[in-house]
């Protein structure tokens, strides 16, 4: 297996997860380095997404593992794929990594908070964040739990970045149990209505293992 | 990406569709440019980026220096209650540019039902819907597309159609579209003078008169205006433009692959058939051709899978070359190669084998009737032997899953006829428990059955469509013909097909009945979730017509109707033969077997149909 880290910015932030899979197969085709397939009755591609990523949230450490039918230079692969890729995907680097998406553990974000009305909200955040327990309601398929997602925060920091414009940059967990950036926020809409932005957009900035090390 | 848009696309289903960046998509220097197009598809995305004459207009236009087409479709209702809400007007996809920035929007219309999202995606881009009411030359707004072969009905929003294949004719028109923007003519002024280039249709120029009766009495118009448009065709198939860097979706559509096309017009002649007719004279790509072009295509694309295309994929000559040629190739690659539209009477076992073995997918036959005597009357020259041979093969390949499509309503259709679809059915359920190869898997016959609906330019153009009712009564008596659990009976709502006929029938004073329904609510009326029945009649009431008058009514041999402006080679002198020969019950040959004189072969200069 290989490792692909890309981008996903710009207009591609609107490519579904689903969509991803097919437009990244597509784009290995074009580059003329098809994704292996999977033997049997139902073949699939060999490709494995790190942590699937919402609709509409940019990132620029993004993840995918595959494998190629046939041998190839790692270090030229970026530049080919880049030359037959969509506005907004990009590749980065492609390397081997013995490591496992398992192992990732935090996620840094930004998210900028939008406020239509409402000016310099930095100093009301910071305080509602800084409260001992943020416990938000967290649904799932079956039930909703209520959980403090204070511990899911490894770090925060927030600054008004414009007037209406918030800036949160965040230390979240990634997996088993996550905090998606949309969470942060619903502690807002849940807790302190008053607070919640308009609109808000996210973007993923890095991956870390439990040891905060960086994830590759 | 302005931030109000991305806002409105982080609460819309799928938004990849309103965002444009695809790989292939044409972004050109808007400095370096002095003509730009908006292609206006109006239905969804995932619709009209299926359509190859979108993929085929838009690589022409941009082949040309100096002009930049993009593209725009049809927002889904919760896109559109948001772009109103937020005040954010229609754009095309490249430049994210509202369409009132662009000098020329093109429409495609293919299908009669798409007419209502015309008027709403003008609207979205804040312009007044009737031609009228548009009083700049720019943005000048036409259509094209095989609808426009009636244009009457969208005649009052139009400036002007182009009429047949626009490979050559757009790009004539948008080259006098520049000049005239360069030299400041009015808007008057280019639509006089656009009228020298030929296949375009200026409806404004053209009045129609109508008798008490309602039918059409004469039509008066200016004396610069030609008395009839001829459609534009491409004469040789292998020197125009050919997509191969096709714009490759990031979300998937209707048709997920590279379309091929062979061959454009078809040989045959069916009667009921309105693609069959205005698509002559037939011309074919070469073979070569083809296999270079595919090859391009796929690797511009990274598509896994190719279709065949055409009006009838087994009349192209070369296929056995081509599908070897093509199987050759894709199937190492592990591209697999998909043929519709093939005939049942035709079907090679071979290419079967060869296509499944790369892909299964299940089987259309399209027999149209069920007794012979009706297959006659609509020459649909397929004979149950036919038929059910390529059953045979088809289930001794291990296929188990046909669909086979039928027509309820088709003329001089008896009960006998009806009942006889059922007794096909099981005569296919019988080949299938005779023949198959593998029966532990069971077998599933789907019949499906859409009520007939008569087109201009057709030898049916002057017939009866049958009442709502009748069509139901047809269809229940079939369900109850059939007897087997292994048939499956679906039939299409007749209501849409209703409104369709009357449309595609329609004269210009359809126009009030089209803006009646859309400002009522109507828009994407193909699509069932938008369709409402309640509203189309109470905008024909409204506008004092009666859609039965368009749909139910048989015409006079020597009515004169609303598209005898539009001449697409065919005479209606031969369309006329043509009905006389379908109620006395014969056949006519394909143009292999004889060439009828039908006139298409007048389109033609260089060479002689089917070459
Ligand atoms: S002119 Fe003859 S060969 Fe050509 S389309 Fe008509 S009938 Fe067929």
């Amino acid at each position: 297996m290989s490792r692909l880290l890309f981008k996903k910015t710009g207009r591609a932030v609107f490519i579904s997860h689903l969509d991803l899979m097919r437009t990244m197969q597509r784009v290995f085709l074009r580059a003329g380095l098809p994704i292996r397939h999977t033997e049997g009755f139902n073949p699939h591609p060999y490709m494995n997404f790190a942590l699937p990523l919402s609709v509409g949230t940019e990132s620029v450490c993004e993840l995918m593992d595959f494998e190629l039918t046939k041998s190839f230079d790692p270090a030229a692969l970026p530049a080919l794929l880049n030359e037959v890729s969509p506005e907004g995907i990009e590749a980065a680097a492609v390397y081997e990594s013995p490591r496992k998406f398992k192992d990732i553990k935090w996620l840094d974000i930004e998210a900028r908070l939008f406020y239509d009305k409402r000016t310099w909200m930095g100093e009301a955040l910071r305080d509602f964040y800084a409260a001992p327990e943020v416990v938000i309601e967290k649904k799932t398929k079956r039930s909703t739990a209520r959980v403090d997602v204070k511990p899911l925060i490894a770090a925060l920091e927030i600054s008004d970045e414009a007037e209406n414009v918030t800036l949160l940059r965040a230390r979240l967990a990634a997996q088993d149990p996550a905090l998606s950036p949309a969470q942060l926020l619903s502690a807002l809409t849940q807790l302190a209505p008053e607070l919640a932005p308009d609109d808000a957009a996210f973007r993923r900035i890095e991956v870390y293992d439990k040891d905060m090390v960086l994830f590759r | 990406m302005t931030p109000k848009l991305r806002r409105v696309l982080t609460r819309v289903q799928k938004p990849a569709r309103y965002t444009g960046g695809e790989y292939n998509q044409i972004v050109k220097d808007k400095a370096a440019v002095d003509l730009r197009m908006a292609f206006c598809f109006p239905d969804t995305y995932e619709i009209g980026m299926s359509n190859l004459g979108l993929q085929i207009l838009y690589g022409t236009i941009n082949a040309e220096p100096g002009m930049w087409c993009e593209r725009c479709f049809a927002p889904w209702g919760d896109m559109e209650e948001e772009l109103r809400r937020e005040g954010i007007p229609l754009y095309a996809l490249e430049s994210g540019d509202p369409l009132t920035a662009f000098d020329a929007i093109g429409f495609s219309l293919g299908y009669e039902m798409a007419y209502t999202s015309v008027l709403n995606m003008l609207d979205l881009a804040g312009l007044p819907v009737r031609s009228a009411d548009r009083t700049a030359l720019t943005p000048l707004v036409f259509a094209g597309g095989t609808s426009c072969v009636n244009p009457e009905p969208m005649a009052d929003f139009m400036d002007l159609f182009v009429l047949g294949e626009g490979e050559e004719l757009d790009v004539e028109l948008l080259r006098l579209l520049r000049k005239a923007k360069g030299e400041n003519w009015t808007k008057d002024e280019f639509l006089r003078r656009v009228m020298d280039i030929p296949g375009v249709y200026v409806p404004r120029f053209y009045t129609p008169v109508y008798n008490d009766n309602g039918t059409l009495s004469r039509v008066d118009r200016e004396p610069c205006t030609p008395e009839t448009v001829r459609k534009r065709v491409v004469e040789d198939l292998d020197t125009a433009f050919f997509p191969t860097k096709c714009v490759v979706p990031s979300t998937e559509i209707v048709h997920d692959r590279v379309v091929l096309e062979v061959m454009r017009g078809c040989i045959r002649g069916c009667r009921f058939c309105q693609a069959g007719f205005v698509y002559r004279p037939v011309r074919r790509h070469s073979t070569d051709f083809l296999l270079e072009k595919a090859k391009a295509a796929l690797l511009n694309s990274g598509y896994e899978e190719i279709t065949l295309s055409s009006l009838s994929t087994s009349d192209f000559k070369g296929l056995p070359e081509l599908a070897d040629g093509l199987l050759d190739w894709c199937e190492p690659r592990k591209i697999s190669l998909s043929l519709p539209s093939l005939r049942a009477d035709n079907f090679s076992m071979a290419l079967m084998e060869r296509v499944q073995k790369v892909r299964k997918t299940g089987l259309t036959f399209a027999p149209e009737a069920g007794s012979q005597r009706l297959r006659d009357v609509i020459n649909k020259n397929v004979t149950e032997e036919d038929v059910l041979h390529s059953c045979r093969v088809a289930f001794e390949g291990g296929w188990n899953t046909l669909k086979l499509y039928f027509m309820l309503g088709l003329p001089t259709e008896t009960d006998e006829d009806v009942v006889a679809i059922a007794r096909l059915a099981e005569k296919v359920l019988h080949t299938w428990r005779e023949y198959a190869s593998n029966k532990s898997r069971g077998v599933k016959i789907t019949v499906s059955t859409s009520m007939f609906v008569p087109k201009p330019h057709t030898p049916f153009e002057w017939e009866a469509q049958v009442t709502v009712e009748e069509y139901l009564r047809r269809v229940k008596l079939l369900r109850e013909s059939i007897h087997s659990r292994s048939i499956v009976y679906n039939w299409h709502e007749p209501h849409v097909s209703l409104i369709e006929a009357a449309l595609s029938r329609g004269d210009r004073r359809m126009g009030a009945v089209l803006e009646e329904v859309w400002k009522t609510g109507g828009r994407l009326d193909s699509w069932s979730d938008y369709f409402s029945m309640d509203r189309w009649l109470a905008a024909f009431q409204t506008c004092g017509l009666d859609p039965a008058f368009y749909a139910l009514r048989e015409r006079g041999e020597d009515e004169l109707f609303p598209w005898d402006v539009i001449d697409v080679g065919v005479r209606k002198s031969y369309l006329a033969r043509e009905r006389r020969e379908a109620y006395a019950g014969r056949v006519t040959p394909d143009c292999r077997v004889k060439c009828m004189g039908c006139g298409a072969s007048s389109l033609l200069e260089r060479r002689a149909c089917d070459e």
